[in-house]
């Protein structure tokens, strides 16, 4: 039960009639030899602490170790609760939680790479969204981050998920189309259907170039992770509706690696080019770093 | 390509983490720990030669609490990092950053030069990426491991023999062998082991490998 790509794992969950989730539950109890109810055990423990880090920013005062960022999720949120949202409450909501996460991350908090620590609010502001606007229990939202896992497998294995690599496209890029895939299958949508949307979410970002201010998983990464929600939503909504990406997901992946590796080194998390490079971003660097 | 790897989900949604970036603390934090298990027992003072990234982002990354808390034993989950300054100066244990240049190393290096109560200890190793660690250099010894597996860390005279003899004394246990270097610094004298195993390594393991002739110590590293 393994897969190199996406074509791959369709084909898996075509022969076996599964699910992508039911594919990497099985491939994941081959491949460690642990029961099913220990592995699903031990992603509740990831599910939690995902939990925990949306509340933690949503109702402490976080700041981030630099003093850069920090709040803003609890002012969406907050806006979110006095007025009419533009977005609508459920989108207010994923963008809120995902830039809480974020934020928990920038300041020492506990949190679940997923799949990276700069992308981390992605997967949890959405699925948690999703689950609590369609009353969906622990253990779909518990499947549903098994199907996300299957879509960062492919584009580990094809490509990367690291923004020094591949620029913020293959970190948040990434991120946003499992949390797509996720929320296609939750709702009922196809396998194909959740890898379309996964090619719709990266097409949507690429070239997204990697330019954190000082070079710290603060900002744009704050607002980044927000995108990468609304981005999953979107691209998650047109699938379900049956819109196709007309690029393969596999062909997608490997246009990302290219284009990623093309970057040039500057807009690859080295906080050498991009919003690091301009005035502002080189003044606070230096009040950060006291240059 | 990223190719041969194949993952399993938690890489993949994991590791859990104390933030802000998996290579720059939790990578950190792994670092110190192997220092902590190596060092067997209290240690009293630490100074971290901090080279490339690490010197110039481990305020913004709090690369230096995550350092310290792995020499107070935490794991890279750990929320007690946050506070790592604190709780070393209440444990009396002296600590200091220092920002070198450690030449042709990986960007994210770190020399660790440990005193404790066994004596001072020197670890040299790498935050490679998403938390993932490498050592390269105990006491000035070349060698590798992940801290991934269970790990040995033998130092022994080259003689005929005591490769024999050390996996008898895992074998007799069903303790498998996933992966085993031998380096040699000088023939018939100066040799190291890195054992890596699948299973867990008891402890107890160490006494019975020291009673081995032409073996001067051995350290155990359980998984980071």
């Amino acid at each position: 039960m393994n897969f190199l790509n996406g074509y791959e794992l369709l084909a898996l969950c075509r022969e076996n009639n599964m699910s992508i989730a039911d594919i990497m539950l099985k491939k994941e109890i081959t491949a460690s030899g642990l029961t099913e109810e220990a592995i699903v055990d031990k992603m509740k423990v990831s599910l939690e602490i995902m939990q925990k880090s949306v509340d933690r920013g949503l109702n402490e005062d976080i700041k981030s170790v630099s003093g850069l960022i920090g709040g803003d999720a609890k002012r969406i949120m907050d806006r979110n609760a006095t007025h009419k949202s533009v977005c609508g409450p459920l989108m207010s909501q994923a963008i809120s939680r995902s830039i809480a996460v974020l934020e928990v991350n920038a300041a020492m908090g506990k949190i679940v790479a997923a799949p990276t620590a700069g992308s981390s609010g992605i997967i949890p502001g959405v699925l948690i969204t999703v689950g609590e606007a369609f009353n969906l229990s622990d253990n779909d939202l518990i499947r549903a981050i098994f199907t996300a896992s299957g879509v960062g497998m492919i584009i580990s294995k094809n490509a990367t998920v690291a923004g020094a690599e591949g620029g913020c496209q293959a970190e948040t890029g990434s991120a946003a189309a499992m949390a797509a895939a996720a929320v296609v299958e939750l709702m009922g949508g196809s396998p194909e259907a959740s890898l379309h949307a996964a090619a719709l979410c990266i097409k949507n970002i690429l070239g997204l170039v990697c330019d954190p201010i000082a070079g710290l998983v603060e900002s744009p990464c704050n607002s980044r992770n927000a995108i990468g929600a609304a981005n999953a939503l979107i691209s998650a909504e047109m699938a379900l509706a049956g819109v196709k990406s007309l690029i393969p997901f596999d062909e997608v992946v490997e246009a990302m690696y290219r284009v990623g590796k093309s970057l040039p080194l500057e807009l690859r998390e080295t906080a050498l080019g991009g919003l690091a490079a301009t005035p502002t971003g080189i003044r606070l660097r230096k009040e950060i770093m006291g240059e | 390509m990223a190719g041969v790897k194949d993952y399993s989900i938690f890489d993949i949604i994991g590791p859990n983490m104390i933030g802000p970036s998996s290579s720059h603390t939790a990578g950190a934090c792994k670092l110190g720990r192997v220092a902590y298990k190596l060092a067997k027992g209290s240690i009293k003072s630490v100074v971290f030669q901090l080279h490339g990234s690490f010197a110039k982002t481990y305020r913004g990354h709090g690369t230096d609490k995550a350092l310290l808390g792995g020499i107070l034993g935490f794991e890279a989950d750990d929320e007690r990092i946050i506070n790592s300054f604190d709780i070393a100066q209440e444990q009396g244990l002296k600590f200091k950053f220092v920002e070198v240049d450690l030449g042709e190393v990986h960007p994210n290096t770190v020399r660790i030069q440990v005193i404790g109560e066994a004596g001072n200890l020197e670890v040299l190793g790498s935050s490679i990426g998403g938390g993932s660690i490498k050592v390269t250099e105990i006491n000035g010894v070349s060698l590798e491991f992940t801290g991934e597996l269970p790990t040995l860390i033998i130092s022994h005279n080259d003689a005929p023999g005591v490769i024999a003899r050390v996996s008898a004394v895992l074998s007799q246990r069903d303790i498998n062998i996933a992966f085993m270097r031998v380096y040699r610094y000088n023939k018939g004298k100066d040799a190291y082991m890195v054992i890596e195993t699948d299973n867990l390594i008891p402890p107890e393991i160490i006494g019975h490998i020291k009673e081995i002739d032409n073996i001067s110590n051995a350290y155990l590293v359980d998984t980071i």
